[in-house]
């Protein structure tokens, strides 16, 4: 059953603009896609290597500014923007990463949400990234309206979350499972843990770095509030919710965290109350996420024991 | 062939070694004796890059190390960690796949696999199952058979005895000898002094990150301070 799921998902995705094409419904669902798409991203870093990354939206942002610069400051397409934003995307993660991967655990965590909050507080003061307003009149990708522009996104985010599985499967994923599992074993193992975990970090900066040219592009404009520390908490939220490691189960995650808020608009107010409930309500009852993969290592509680007597 | 020369590491304020001198030579299996805290551990990792020298060099066939694990690991100088770190969700195959990931030649990586299974006939039978249901002392095995899968020149044990049963302890100090009289040189670092010195031709007595002691075998087997310390009347 496992091989039909992906291609099913793919199928109701690209059918429910033949039932319900309004505005609305689109502009939810193109929302969710790019929301997958850095759910895939984000789940490279976190879920594949294990590297809580607190400030995942910094990459997105940097994909949509640069994207929306250069195509409303050239006058160019949005689709030529892709390779300078790539070229960008993978500076970003050399920057960022170099010298936070030296840092392990928590410590990796407040130093990625310090950089989270760098990038979009220098946004709000640049001139060229438009201060606190943005950047206003990107041109969209134009392709049959908002339902074409939706069926691209379908097609790069299925892209995205295929090659973010085959990617697990790789040489290089598997490194990022020994790194994930026990650091050290998989450094004195002789796996280069520096330079895996700086990869895990440039996949995952393409990733949302792409998914903020999607994103410029569905909104026609880009300002700092769209980067703000819940937008990250909220990706992080669909990893751990889907399933940490299993690119289905981000997938699942990600739709939820996009779509739940919708489909309880009618509580008015109190529709954050219960979209807080039901993730509680997932996590206590399915602790590892709705879809989870089938190994993982139980967390270590207890250190090798040290026997008192040995002569 | 592997060459400690005064070699200091320090965590912090704390200095592990003060001075460590020790050398091991192509073929012999050699002991590395002491207490809890005498620094033992330490001078594994600082030959395996794990962690840095403060002062003093190691060299490895004459060169001096290189200063990345993964680096060492390629070289053929390969460290069994303390604990057996096995892991408990990939079955004892993929464990062993594991050891052989700085090796780019696949072929030669199943080679050293199947040579694993020929002397640990034990894992052959274990292949599929997961590493977490197997017992500490097949865990040990899984460990060491996964260090030899990088084609060490050099293996270097981290107390493959703790926590294992007596008939155990034997049968692991056993595969260590069988491992050396195939060809690898091995540095095994233990508490259980009996059971090392019963193996290995020379030995050397660390205490508060210093060589006090060093000698054949048979030799530190008799010497009164050992049997006081280590091995009891």
């Amino acid at each position: 059953m496992g091989r039909w799921v992906g291609p099913a998902g793919l199928l109701v995705a690209v059918a429910i603009p033949f039932v319900d094409a309004s505005p609305y419904t689109l502009n939810v669902l193109t929302t969710a896609a790019i929301f997958v798409m850095l759910a895939a991203g984000l789940n490279i870093v976190v879920g594949y290597c294990g590297l809580l990354d607190l400030g995942y939206v910094a990459f997105m942002a940097v994909g949509a500014y640069t994207s929306g610069i250069l195509s409303t400051a050239f006058e160019l397409p949005l689709l030529y923007t892709i390779p300078a934003v790539l070229v960008v995307a993978v500076l970003a993660a050399l920057v960022i990463g170099a010298p936070t991967l030296r840092l392990r655990s928590d410590y990796l965590a407040i130093v990625t949400l310090g950089f989270g909050e760098i990038i979009r507080i220098t946004a709000t003061n640049l001139d060229f990234t438009g201060g606190p307003t943005g950047i206003f009149g990107i041109p969209g990708i134009d392709v049959g309206g908002p339902a074409g522009f939706y069926f691209v996104c379908v097609a790069v985010v299925a892209l995205a979350v295929l090659g973010s599985a085959r990617l697990e499967r790789s040489r290089l994923g598997r490194a990022w499972m020994f790194i994930r599992e026990d650091e050290d074993a998989a450094e004195a193992m002789g796996v280069n843990t520096y330079r895996v975990k700086l990869l895990a970090y440039v996949f995952g900066a393409i990733w949302g770095a792409s998914a903020g040219v999607l994103f410029a592009a569905h909104l026609s404009a880009v300002s700092p509030q769209s980067f703000v520390f819940l937008q990250s908490a909220l990706v992080l939220m669909a990893v751990v919710l889907g399933g940490m490691g299993s690119a289905r189960g981000v997938v699942v995650g990600a739709v939820v965290i996009s779509v739940v808020p919708e489909v309880l608009r009618d509580l008015g107010a109190f529709r954050y109350v219960f979209f807080g409930v039901v993730l509680v309500v997932v996590m206590v009852l399915r602790p590892q996420g709705l879809w989870p993969v089938r190994r993982r290592e139980p967390e270590r509680v207890d250190a090798p024991v040290q026997e008192g007597v040995r002569v | 062939m592997l060459e400690f020369t005064d070699v200091h590491v320090r965590y912090g304020h704390v200095e592990a070694l003060r001075g460590v001198s020790l050398r091991v030579e192509r073929g012999e299996i050699v002991a590395l004796l002491g207490n809890n805290g005498a620094g033992k551990s330490t001078t594994l990792c600082a030959a395996s890059a794990l962690v840095p020298l403060s002062k003093g060099t190691i060299s490895f066939d004459g060169e001096p190390l290189p200063d990345k694990p993964w680096d060492v690991v390629r070289g053929g100088l390969v460290h069994v960690p303390e604990g057996r770190r096995v892991f408990s969700t990939l079955t004892v195959l993929e464990n062993l796949q594991l050891g052989g990931f700085a090796c780019q030649d696949k072929a030669s990586v199943s080679r050293r696999i199947d040579g694993v299974f020929d002397l640990l006939p034990l894992l052959a039978k274990r292949r599929g199952q997961q590493g977490g249901t197997l017992s500490g002392g097949e865990q040990q095995l899984v460990a060491i058979g996964r260090a030899l899968v990088a084609g060490p020149r050099v293996l270097m044990l981290d107390e493959p005895s703790m926590g294992l049963a007596p008939l155990m302890v034997a049968a692991v100090m056993d595969v260590v000898r069988r491992i050396n009289a195939e060809g690898t040189t091995v540095l095994l670092v233990e508490q259980n002094a009996r059971a090392a010195l019963g193996i290995t031709h020379r030995g050397y007595v660390l205490e508060n990150g210093v060589v006090t002691l060093s000698g054949p075998a048979s030799v530190l087997a008799e010497d009164p301070r050992v049997v006081e310390a280590y091995l009891g009347s």
